[in-house]
C-alpha cells in the first residue's frame, strides 16, 4: 500500500519542486526564446504523461492489490487499445518534434548581416578575433601558430592584416546586432557556452564550427567550456560583455590589429635575440 | 481479442490443438519431433573444473555476476568520492586529475563492466539455457573462455590504477585528441590499458554472444517456438545481436586510437598545438571517432535496457498473476527498438560540430524510437491493471523501475529534440537523464531479478526485511539524487566539472542542493552494502525456498531439482505446450499453468493463446 502512496507523492512532489524550488534557468539574454519555449512545451506534455502514468500505477497497485480469492483478468491482447495508444503517442511526439525542428532550422541558418567573431579555445582559455575594418576574417592555419603569430594567421592573406586580436579572455558584443561565432580550437575539443545565450557548439581542432545569436540584454555573462578538455576544463572561464553602441565602440577602438601585434612581437623577439647574443 | 486474430493464431499453431475439443490426450498434446539429438555435455571431474574452470552456463553466469558486481562496488565507491568533492570542495579531497580519472573509470565500469557484463554474461548465461529448455549453452567451452577473457579485461582495467600517470581521465567517451594529449591525466599508459581492456572485453563478449544466439536459435526444447519464449530471453537475445553489431565499432575505434597514441598515425588527430608545442599529427578527424564511438554507444544503451525490459516484463507478469499484456507487441517493440537504435547515434553529437543538417534526421529517428518505447511502458502498466498484485520484493523493484524509467525516458524527449538539446547538452541535465534511464532503472531491475531468481540459484530466499529497507532507500533515495539534478542543468551547470565554484550565473543555493544530493548518494550507497550483506548471509542462513516459490510458468522453475543440476533436466527433456504467461486462466484450478503442462492435464482451462 505504501508504494501506491509513495508513487503518488513522487509525482506530486516533482510538480511542487518544479514550480516552487528556487532553481530555474538563468534569464535569457539572446534571441533564442524559441528554445525556452520548446522546453516549456516539452515540460507540459511530458509532465502530464508522467503524472498520469504515475497516478495510474498507484491506482492499480491500490485497487488490484493481492487478495487470495481475486482472479486476475485473462486478456492476452487488445488490438484496438494498442492501436489507439500508438496513435496518441505518435501525435504527442509530432507535437514536440515539429516546433523543435523549426527552431533548429533558425539556429543553423545564419542571417546575412551577422557580424563575424572568431572564438579560439585552447587549454585552458579563450581568445577572440574580430574582422576589423574590411569586415572579413583572414585565413588561419594551426600549423602557422607560433610566438609571433599566436592565432596562426596566414601572412599572405591581406584580409587578415586588419583583424583585431583580443587575447584577454574578455569579449564585447554590440547589443541587438546578430553575431556569428566562428569557433576554432587549437589543441583538443572545447565548447563555447554562455548559459544566458542558450547556444552551444563544440570547437574541434582542424575545422571551423559556428552558431549565431543576437544579444538582447546588456550585462556581463560568464563563458564556460562545455566540452571536456582535460584537467583545466572546469576552470576554463571567460567573459562576454554586451554593450550599447558607445561603450562598444570605445572598447573596439582599443583593440590591436594583427599587423601591429605581429610587428611588435617580431620586435620583441629581435630584442630578445639581441639581448641573448650580447 | 478480435476474431480475425484468433484465426491466425490457430492457423499458425497447428500442432497444438484446442484444449476443449474432445480428442484423446495423446492427440491434443502432440508436439513436433526433436530436431537435434540430446546435447552431449562435458562432465567435470575435479573441484577445479566444477567450480573454477566451469563449463556449466549456470556457474559461468554466477562467475560473471560476481565479477561484475565486485567491479560495480568500485564504481560506487568512486561515485562517493566524486560526490564528496562536488559538495565539499573545501575539504580538498581530490585533485582535479583524480576527479577526472574517477569520472572516467566510474562511467566505464558502470556501463560496460557492471551492467553489460551482468545482464548478458550473468543473467544471459544463467537463464537462457534454462528458459529455452536446453541442457547448456551451445558451446560450453567457448563460454568458459568468454568468462576468463572478461576477468582478464577487468584485471587490466584495474591495473591501470597502478601504472605511472594512473588510469585515463578522458571521460568514458574517450574522445580524442584529449584522450592522448598531455592535458589529460593518464594520457599515455592509462588510456592504452583502457583500450586494451576494452578490446579484451569485446573479444570475450563475442564468444559469449555467439553462444547465446546459437543457443536461442538452435537449442530450444520441443514445442518452444520463438513466440513462446519469455520476454527475458527476447530481451537478452536482441541485446546480444545489438552488441555483436555495435562492439566492432568500438573495437576499431579503440584500435585506431591505440595506433594514434603509440605509432603516431593520424586517424583521429588533426594538426594541433598542444601546450604551446606543434605535434606531428596531421589530417585526422576527431569527429570520426565520435561517430564510431556512438555507433557503438547508443546501441549500448539498449544493450543494457533491452534485457532490463524483458526481465521486468516477466517480473511484473508473474507477481501480478496476470499474463503480460500484448506479448506480440512487446516482442516487436524489442526488435523494433533494437533495429532503430542503429539509426539514432548522432543524437549524442548535435552540438559536436558535425554537419548541422544531420540534426533534422537524427532528431526525427530519435523521437520515432520513443513510440515503441512508450508502448512497452503502456503494456507494463496495462499488465498491472486488473491484475492481482503481490507486493513482493521483485514487484516493488519493478514498480520502482517503471517510475524511474518513465522519468528518464521523458527527459530523453528533451534531449532527443535537437533544439532543446542545445542548451541542455553537456550539463547536469544530461547526467540526471542518463543516470535515471540507464543507471538507476536497469539497476532496479537487476535487484528485482536477483530477489526473484536467488532461490533458483541458491535454494534459499533472501531476507525480506533487509530487502524492503534496501528497496525503499534505493528507490526513493536515487530519485532524490537525480530529480533535482535536472534543475542544475537548467541553470547551466556543465557536467564533468571538478569544482562548481561561485559564479554569477549560479545561485548560491545551488551549492546547498549539491550537499543534499551528496548526502542522498552516500545513504543510497550504504544501502547497497546492506544488499551485499543479504546476498552473502542468505546463501547459508536464508529461509529454505520451496520449489517454484513464486508459482511461475517459465521453464527455469520446472527443473527436477532446485537449484537445477548439471544438464538442467535430468533424463527427460521438458516439452513445451504453451506461452509462459498463462496466469489466472479462467476455469483452471491454479492461477498458473507452467509451460510444460500438457493441455490434457488442464482440459478445464479456457486458454486463449498458445
Ligand atoms: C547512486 C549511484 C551513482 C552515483 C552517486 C553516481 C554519480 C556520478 C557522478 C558524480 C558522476 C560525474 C558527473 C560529472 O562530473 O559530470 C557520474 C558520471 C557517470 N555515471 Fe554515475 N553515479 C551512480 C551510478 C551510476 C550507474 C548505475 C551508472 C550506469 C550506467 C552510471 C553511469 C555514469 C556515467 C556513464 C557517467 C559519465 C562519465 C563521464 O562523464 O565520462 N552511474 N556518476
Ligand atoms: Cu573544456
Ligand atoms: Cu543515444
Amino acid at each position: 500500500m505504501a508504494v501506491a502512496i509513495v508513487i503518488l507523492l513522487i509525482a506530486l512532489g516533482s510538480i511542487a519542486f518544479h514550480f516552487w524550488s528556487p532553481w530555474w534557468w538563468t534569464p535569457i539574454a539572446s534571441n533564442w526564446q524559441g528554445m525556452d519555449d520548446t522546453i516549456l512545451l516539452t515540460f507540459w506534455i511530458t509532465g502530464f504523461v508522467f503524472v498520469a502514468i504515475c497516478a495510474f500505477v498507484a491506482y492499480c497497485v491500490w485497487k488490484y492489490r493481492y487478495q487470495k480469492n481475486r482472479i486476475a483478468e485473462y486478456k492476452p491482447e487488445d488490438k484496438k487499445l494498442e492501436t489507439r495508444l500508438i496513435l496518441i503517442t505518435t501525435l504527442g511526439v509530432i507535437a514536440l518534434l515539429a516546433p523543435g525542428l523549426l527552431v533548429w532550422n533558425n539556429y543553423i541558418s545564419v542571417p546575412d548581416n551577422a557580424y563575424k567573431v572568431e572564438v579560439v579555445a585552447y587549454q585552458w582559455g579563450w581568445k577572440f578575433r574580430l574582422p576589423g575594418k574590411d569586415g572579413v576574417l583572414g585565413k588561419t592555419d594551426i600549423k602557422l601558430i607560433n610566438d609571433e603569430n599566436p592565432f596562426g594567421l596566414n601572412l599572405e592573406d591581406s584580409y587578415g592584416k586588419d583583424d583585431l586580436l583580443v587575447d584577454e579572455g574578455e569579449l564585447h558584443l554590440l547589443l541587438d546586432r546578430p553575431v556569428k561565432f566562428e569557433l576554432r580550437a587549437i589543441d583538443v575539443l572545447h565548447n563555447f557556452y554562455v548559459p544566458q545565450f542558450r547556444g552551444k557548439m563544440d570547437m574541434v581542432p582542424g575545422m571551423i564550427t559556428y552558431y549565431w545569436i543576437t544579444p538582447t540584454r546588456i550585462g556581463e555573462f560568464e563563458i564556460l567550456c562545455a566540452e571536456y578538455c582535460g584537467t583545466g576544463h572546469y576552470a576554463m572561464r571567460g567573459l562576454v560583455i554586451v554593450d550599447k553602441e558607445k561603450e562598444y565602440n570605445k572598447w573596439e577602438a582599443k583593440q590591436i590589429t594583427f599587423d601591429k601585434m605581429f610587428a611588435k612581437n617580431k620586435n620583441n623577439k629581435n630584442l630578445q635575440l639581441a639581448k641573448n647574443t650580447k | 481479442m478480435s476474431d480475425e486474430y484468433e484465426h491466425k493464431l490457430e492457423a499458425k499453431s497447428d500442432y497444438v490443438s484446442d484444449a476443449s475439443s474432445g480428442t484423446s490426450a495423446s492427440d491434443i498434446d502432440k508436439l513436433p519431433p526433436a530436431e537435434l539429438p540430446d546435447q552431449e555435455l562435458y562432465h567435470s571431474h575435479s573441484w577445479w573444473t566444477t567450480y573454477v574452470f566451469s563449463q556449466d552456463a549456470k556457474y559461468i553466469g554466477v562467475q560473471y555476476a560476481c565479477t561484475a558486481i565486485g567491479t560495480g562496488i568500485l564504481g560506487l565507491v568512486l561515485s562517493w568520492l566524486m560526490r564528496l568533492q562536488i559538495a565539499f570542495p573545501g575539504l580538498g579531497l581530490l585533485e582535479p586529475s583524480a576527479y577526472y580519472q574517477f569520472v572516467t573509470m566510474h562511467g566505464m565500469i558502470m556501463v560496460i563492466y557492471l551492467l553489460t557484463a551482468l545482464f548478458l554474461g550473468g543473467f544471459g548465461n544463467f537463464l537462457i539455457p534454462l528458459m529455452c529448455g536446453s541442457r547448456d549453452m551451445a558451446f560450453p567451452y567457448v563460454n568458459m573462455v568468454s568468462y576468463w577473457m572478461f576477468l582478464v579485461a577487468v584485471l587490466v582495467l584495474l591495473s591501470s590504477f597502478f601504472v605511472p600517470g594512473g588510469p585515463t581521465g578522458a571521460g568514458w567517451t574517450l574522445y580524442p585528441p584529449q584522450a592522448i594529449t598531455s592535458g589529460t591525466p593518464g594520457h599515455n599508459m592509462g588510456i592504452i590499458l583502457m583500450l586494451v581492456s576494452l578490446v579484451l572485453f569485446v573479444a570475450g563478449f563475442t564468444m559469449g554472444g555467439l553462444n547465446y544466439i546459437v543457443t536461442v536459435l538452435q537449442l530450444r526444447t520441443r514445442g518452444m517456438t520463438l513466440m513462446r519464449l519469455p520476454l527475458t530471453v527476447w530481451g537478452i537475445f536482441v541485446a546480444t545481436i545489438l552488441a555483436l553489431l555495435a562492439f566492432p565499432a568500438l573495437l576499431v575505434g579503440g584500435l585506431m586510437m591505440t595506433l594514434d597514441g603509440l605509432l603516431g598515425t593520424s586517424f583521429f588527430m588533426p594538426a594541433i598545438v598542444s601546450m604551446g608545442e606543434q605535434l606531428k599529427y596531421e589530417g585526422g578527424s576527431p569527429i570520426l571517432f565520435q561517430h564510431l564511438f556512438w555507433f557503438f554507444g547508443h546501441p549500448e544503451v539498449y544493450i543494457v535496457a533491452l534485457p532490463a525490459f524483458g526481465i521486468v516484463s516477466d517480473l511484473i507478469s508473474i507477481h501480478a498473476r496476470k499474463n503480460i499484456f500484448g506479448y506480440r507487441m512487446m516482442v516487436w517493440a524489442i526488435v523494433g527498438i533494437g533495429a532503430l537504435s542503429f539509426f539514432v547515434w548522432a543524437h549524442h553529437m548535435y552540438v559536436a560540430g558535425m554537419n548541422p543538417w544531420f540534426g533534422f534526421f537524427f532528431a526525427t529517428t530519435t523521437l520515432i524510437i520513443a513510440v515503441p518505447t512508450a508502448i512497452k511502458v503502456y503494456n507494463w502498466i496495462l499488465t498491472l491493471w486488473r491484475g492481482n498484485i503481490q507486493l513482493s520484493l521483485p514487484m516493488l523493484f519493478s514498480l520502482g523501475f517503471i517510475v524511474t524509467f518513465l522519468n528518464g525516458g521523458l527527459t530523453g524527449l528533451f534531449l532527443g529534440n535537437v533544439t532543446v538539446d542545445v542548451p541542455l547538452s553537456d550539463t547536469y541535465f544530461v547526467v540526471a537523464h542518463f543516470h535515471m534511464v540507464m543507471g538507476i532503472a536497469p539497476v532496479l531491475v537487476v535487484f528485482g531479478a536477483i530477489y526473484h531468481w536467488y532461490p533458483l540459484i541458491t535454494g534459499r530466499m533472501l531476507n525480506e526485511t533487509l530487502g524492503k529497507i534496501h528497496f525503499w532507500i534505493t528507490f526513493v533515495g536515487s530519485y532524490a539524487i537525480y530529480f533535482p539534478m535536472h534543475y542544475q542543468g537548467f541553470i547551466g551547470v556543465p557536467r564533468r566539472y571538478f569544482e562548481i565554484y561561485d559564479s554569477p550565473y549560479i545561485e548560491t543555493s545551488t551549492m546547498g542542493l549539491n550537499v543534499f544530493i551528496t548526502v542522498a548518494a552516500l545513504i543510497v550507497g550504504a544501502a547497497q552494502l546492506l544488499f551485499i550483506y543479504n546476498l552473502i548471509s542468505s546463501a547459508r542462513l536464508g529461509k529454505k525456498a520451496e520449489k517454484n516459490p513464486w508459482k511461475a510458468n517459465s521453464l527455469e522453475w520446472q527443473t527436477p531439482e532446485m537449484p537445477p543440476a548439471h544438464g538442467n533436466w535430468g533424463k527427460e527433456m521438458p516439452k513445451v505446450y504453451r506461452w509462459p504467461y498463462d496466469y489466472s486462466v479462467p476455469g483452471a484450478k491454479e492461477d498458473y499453468i507452467p509451460q510444460n503442462v500438457a493441455p490434457s492435464a488442464v482440459t478445464e482451462a479456457k486458454v486463449e493463446k498458445s
